[in-house]
């Protein structure tokens, strides 16, 4: 069993520039079969241990399709007709359904926006994180549970035992969301996307969810993409960021270059609203610099 | 930026004479018996004429409740509510109604569906409350039609149905609506948190221009951000509690409260800073202990 602190060991050495992607997006196009129009117009980054990439768009932008991709699971009739995805060296187009059941968890996993309708409302939370680690880990019953009461503590819960013997309807909407962030960590994955895993939160959660993912980050090398129409939410923890309208990327690169130089007018338009309407008008130069 | 707001009214709770709606000490009971729960908790807030103060809160401080309490839709079970000079405390559901039918405090909520009625056209929506005055018809209707360039609206829409309209047009037929009979003090409880950006954007502007007329805005919200740009003073509302009251600048720059402390270092901003989190941590601690 890899705990979280071995894999600290592993990644700390890996984070170097040369580090493998652990996934690779060239170029991807998606196309609707059916209509045959294509909705998103190729989309690049590459995602090292340890690292994040933030997707920012909103709704119809093309960055959910574009991570459903990556996990393959678009939904019927869309598929990717140009371009490549890697998932640690390997192209996705040669995984078979099984080896794809093997990568999920495993390797790269997903949270979304609404946690509740991921878990079975009629049976207690635990048992359904210690089910993952006893098929994707292979532990027996006491270890699984044991091991789930770890993750909820990894991410913070602060009754992890209680917690594990509720239900969802128990529990708040930002419990529920480290429930589901707990399940999706629990087969040690390198990969964590996050799409509007916050969105619904109040922003204090949303807060304490962000400062959770980084420290899992640090900690583990869990290399994340982060999905969210708030430019804000993206800036606070990615390196890198895109910013996707209408299927394509508008602008890309660091994350501080293109807040502080924003190339495309939706950028500036994102970052205006901010600046106007949010609360860094309300900070000296000194601090916003 | 500074110079776009007026100058901070006289801090804390305490009201210039003359305020145009005045708490003192109110408290909102839910629930019979042993479900008896107490939504606020002695909340005093004064608010002067033509002054817009934001009621922050997140999930369960209470906040809704308190807009419903001053519209009179719920009942306090202590303290006092006085509105335009005339206590209201004791007003029975009749005297609410013909208060808020005379629009001497008038209300836009989150969801504009919610105070327009669907069978009206909009220019009748707008004349109605002119006509609840005695308005001569003429006069209202000429009056509805002049208003709507206040809030950016086409008078083609006049004849529309509010379900032929966008959210955010209906948001802003909402908000003409209260404002059309120049009543002194408006309560909005969540009024731009249903709108995408831009017409949050715009719904924000309206209201900054709006309150160049003289009236009184009591802004309700989840989001300081959005609050931030309008608001003379702030009040933060945390578990039924009112924790700290004060000019909004001072609130965001200086918060004194540790709840206000985290609210303001959790609002998502443009700016990455890893310090940010450390302090968080610190504050959540100390709040939870």
């Amino acid at each position: 069993m890899t705990t979280l602190s071995e894999k600290t060991k592993s990644t700390a050495t890996d984070r170097t520039p040369s580090a493998p992607s652990v996934l690779a997006v060239r170029d991807v196009h998606i196309s609707d079969r059916v209509t045959d129009r294509e909705i998103v117009h190729g989309v690049t980054f590459d995602l090292t241990p340890g690292t994040s990439v933030g997707i920012v768009g909103e709704s119809g932008s093309g960055k959910t399709l574009t991570c459903r991709a990556a996990l393959g699971i678009l939904p019927p009739h869309f598929e990717v007709s140009d371009g490549s995805i890697e998932i640690c060296g390997t192209d996705i187009t040669t995984l078979t359904p099984q080896q794809w059941t093997a990568l999920r968890g495993a390797t790269i996993s997903a949270v979304f926006q609404d946690p509740a309708s991921y878990l079975n409302p009629s049976i207690r939370v635990g048992p359904q994180i210690a089910e993952v680690i006893r098929i994707k880990k292979g532990l027996n019953r006491r270890q699984a549970r044991h091991r789930a009461v770890e993750l909820l503590q990894a991410t913070q819960l602060r009754e992890p035992e209680l917690v594990y013997s509720q239900y969802t309807h128990e529990l708040s909407g930002g419990m529920l969301q480290r429930v589901l962030i707990a399940a999706a960590i629990a087969a040690d994955p390198q990969i964590l996307i996050a799409d509007e895993a916050t969105t619904a939160l109040d922003v204090t959660v949303q807060a304490e969810i962000l400062d959770l993912l980084a420290d899992l980050r640090e900690r583990t090398g869990l290399a994340l993409v982060v999905v969210s129409h708030d430019l804000a939410v993206v800036a606070q923890i990615c390196d890198k960021v895109l910013v996707m309208r209408q299927g394509s990327v508008v602008e890309h690169g660091p994350t501080r270059t293109v807040l502080h130089d924003p190339q495309h007018e939706y950028t500036r338009l994102l970052i205006a609203e901010h600046e106007q309407y949010g609360l860094e008008k309300f900070r000296t130069p000194q601090e916003a610099s | 930026m500074t110079a776009q707001l007026p100058a901070p009214s006289a801090a804390g709770t305490e009201g210039p004479p003359g305020a145009v709606l005045e708490v003192t000490d109110l408290e909102v009971h839910y629930g019979l018996r042993r479900r008896r729960r107490q939504a606020l908790h002695g909340v005093s807030l004064s608010v002067a004429p033509g002054e817009t103060v934001g009621v922050i809160g997140e999930t369960g401080s209470g906040k809704s409740t308190f807009a419903r309490a001053v519209l009179g839709l719920v009942r306090a079970s202590a303290g006092r509510i006085v509105i335009g000079g005339h206590d209201v405390s004791a007003y029975g559901n009749r005297q609410w109604r013909g208060l808020r039918r005379r629009g001497v405090v008038q209300y836009v909520f989150q969801d504009p569906l919610r105070s327009l009625d669907p069978d009206l056209t909009i220019g009748e929506s707008l004349a109605e409350p002119l006509l609840v005055h005695g308005v001569p018809r003429d006069e209202a209707a000429e009056r509805a039609r002049a208003f709507l360039p206040r809030v950016r609206l086409s008078d083609e829409l006049l004849d529309r149905l509010p379900g032929e309209l966008s959210g955010g047009q209906r948001q802003r037929v909402a908000v003409a609506r209260a404002l059309v009979t120049e009543p002194r003090l408006v309560i909005l409880d969540e009024p731009v948190s249903a709108l995408d950006s831009a017409n949050r954007v715009q719904v924000l502007e309206i209201l900054r221009e709006l309150r160049a007329t003289g009236v009184a805005l009591v802004f309700i919200s989840h989001d300081l951000g959005s609050v931030a740009g309008i608001a003379d003073r702030i009040a933060v509302l945390h578990q039924g509690e009112l924790v700290e009251v004060g000019p909004a600048r001072d609130v965001i720059t200086h918060p004194q409260h540790l709840y206000t402390r985290l609210l303001v270092s959790s609002a998502p901003t443009l700016r990455t800073a890893p310090a940010d989190r450390e302090e968080r941590k610190a504050l959540r601690a100390l709040l939870h202990a």
